[in-house]
């Protein structure tokens, strides 16, 4: 088994203007992409959401503070789920049932060292 | 045994080459469970096999030979490189292979599995770029070295081993499994497959660049590869279509160009010359293909092609049939470039008003602005139409979008044949 990570990247807007309901059916389609990965062959390891963006503060080079994400995009980085998954075609099986009415994931295999 | 003649060896072993890479290769990547160490394994069969045969004779199965050695090399490899093999070993499902503790790997050879379709799937595998799909497919499927797969592409040996050289890491380090896909992802990995080889060919048949039509090379390993998927995939109607489509477009070969290497139309085309068997076992693996509901778009290009291979002149064209075809080839692949043909189609069928009607319908297509195609198809029919100015604007367009130097000749021609501009 190896490690991959699902970046969730989505439009922020679309969160910012979302009912109440929408919230909910998100929530739930969360909950039941956790309990589908077993079935896919792979194991959920962790994950979490995250703030959006204007929370956010960057430092370069090690001393340069700013205000706002590293890269401004349209879609960001709002969340990651780690899996244990067999193999690419597993980890990417996974990766299609994640939810991201918003934008979509990128599928990165973890480092591994000797 | 009795030496042999070192001309006739190295015939052989290059006629082992093109047959049999993809099977050898395909079959010491189960052992090797590495594509580099394979690949050198493959490469030391091939120049040993130089060696060998001179002495020992051309063995009766070239193939199994090499696959035999090339297998056997590999177990040594990994016997002695087993310490210190750092690389992530490939995913290789159900492979239940000796291991590098055993001595040789005495299966005969003809128990050994055709692994070839899980190679070149591999190659084409969704998670890799279309051009890093065509450059593994060449390379792996092909046994081309970077050089000829960078000659091919018209980019550096340098470029071009860093491309192979990325696709083969991301194979190994985000875990591409060596495998056929389950079914259900199956069709849709044919696709790919079928389009890389598709991709091919039509680089091979009129080359993007420089002053040759066709890379004859090309065309002949896409034609080749095409074969190999049928005898893997006997029932797939998407793999009889394109087979069908290469051979029937390709039995044109003899008459695209005129002595000189000025290009001559289908109008203009000798067709006594044709190859007459290419279009008979083209035609029939159409028929085959059409069969299939609904049918693929490979089975409709090449039931287009076939309209015209099967017509006896050109004034017998069946312009109509070939109009209903695009019209059901459009349902199954709809793409501007399609409506192009088909609008093309329409002028021959209908008038080359009717043409042009459905071709300025296009005008808008981002996907056919700076194409070279429309430009020329558009001239042509307003120089049907006596519409001689705009004609004229239109095939200098078509010659500033045209790369392809044999085309570029041709549609200057017509543009010096409209005169000079008047006032």
């Amino acid at each position: 088994m190896s490690k991959y990570l699902i970046l969730i990247y989505e439009d922020e807007a679309g969160y910012a203007t979302a009912t109440p309901e929408v919230m909910n059916e998100v929530m739930q389609e969360h909950d039941t992409f956790s309990s589908g990965v077993e079935r896919l062959g792979a194991k959920l390891l962790g994950g979490e959401a995250l703030e959006p963006t204007p929370t956010a503060t960057s430092v370069r080079g090690g001393s340069e503070v700013t205000d706002g994400p590293f890269v401004e995009t349209k879609e960001a980085l709002g969340g990651y789920y780690v899996i244990d998954a067999p193999d690419l075609d597993t980890a990417l099986a996974v990766a299609r049932s994640c939810p991201a009415r918003f934008g979509g994931v990128e599928v990165r295999p973890v480092m591994t060292f000797d | 045994m009795t030496a042999v003649d070192s001309s006739a060896v190295a015939a052989a072993v290059a006629d082992a080459h093109r047959r049999e890479w993809a099977f050898v290769l395909a079959a010491t990547v189960r052992v090797t469970r590495d594509l580099d160490v394979a690949e050198e394994c493959v490469q030391d069969a091939f120049a040993g096999a130089l060696v060998d045969w001179r002495t020992r004779g051309i063995p009766s199965r070239p193939g199994a030979w090499l696959t035999t050695a090339a297998r056997r090399r590999a177990l040594n490899v990994l016997r002695h490189r087993k310490v210190e093999t750092r690389h992530l070993p490939l995913l290789v499902e159900d492979g239940v292979e000796p291991g590098p503790g055993d001595l040789v790997d005495d299966r005969p050879a003809d128990q050994i599995p055709d692994d070839r379709l899980r190679l070149v799937a591999t190659c084409c595998h969704p998670a890799l770029d279309r051009p890093a799909q065509v450059a593994l497919t060449l390379r792996l499927v092909c046994g081309l070295s970077t050089a000829e797969v960078a000659r091919a592409f018209l980019v550096s040996e340098s470029t071009m081993a860093a491309r192979i050289t990325r696709a083969k890491k991301k194979i190994a380090v985000a875990r591409i499994p060596y495998r056929v896909p389950p079914a259900a992802e199956l069709p849709d990995r044919v696709d790919a497959v079928l389009a890389v080889v598709h991709l091919l060919f039509t680089t091979g048949h009129t080359t993007p660049a420089g002053a040759d039509l066709v890379r004859r090379d090309l065309v002949e390993r896409s034609v080749g590869l095409a074969r190999m998927l049928r005898r893997l995939l006997p029932h797939d109607p998407a793999v009889a279509g394109l087979l069908a489509l290469l051979l029937l477009t390709d039995a044109r070969r003899e008459t695209r160009t005129a002595p000189g290497g000025r290009l001559l139309l289908l109008e203009e085309q000798d067709r006594s010359r044709w190859d007459r068997t290419a279009i008979t076992e083209g035609a029939a693996l159409v028929r085959e293909a059409l069969r299939a509901r609904p049918p693929t778009r490979y089975a409709l290009q090449a039931a287009i092609a076939a309209v015209h291979a099967e017509s006896p002149t050109w004034g017998d064209t069946d312009w109509r049939e070939i109009v209903a075809l695009y019209d059901l080839l459009t349902a199954v692949w709809p793409s501007p470039v399609v409506a192009l043909n088909r609008a093309v189609a329409v002028g021959f069928a209908q008038g080359a008003a009717a043409g042009l009607a459905a071709l300025d319908v296009l005008s808008g297509e981002p996907q056919l602005a700076g194409y070279g195609y429309f430009s020329a198809a558009r001239a042509d029919l307003l120089r049907k139409l006596g519409r001689v100015d705009e004609a004229r604007s239109a095939y200098e367009e078509a010659v500033l979008l045209t790369g392809n130097a044999v085309e570029r000749d041709f549609l200057a021609r017509r543009l010096q044949a409209l005169g000079p501009r008047q006032g």
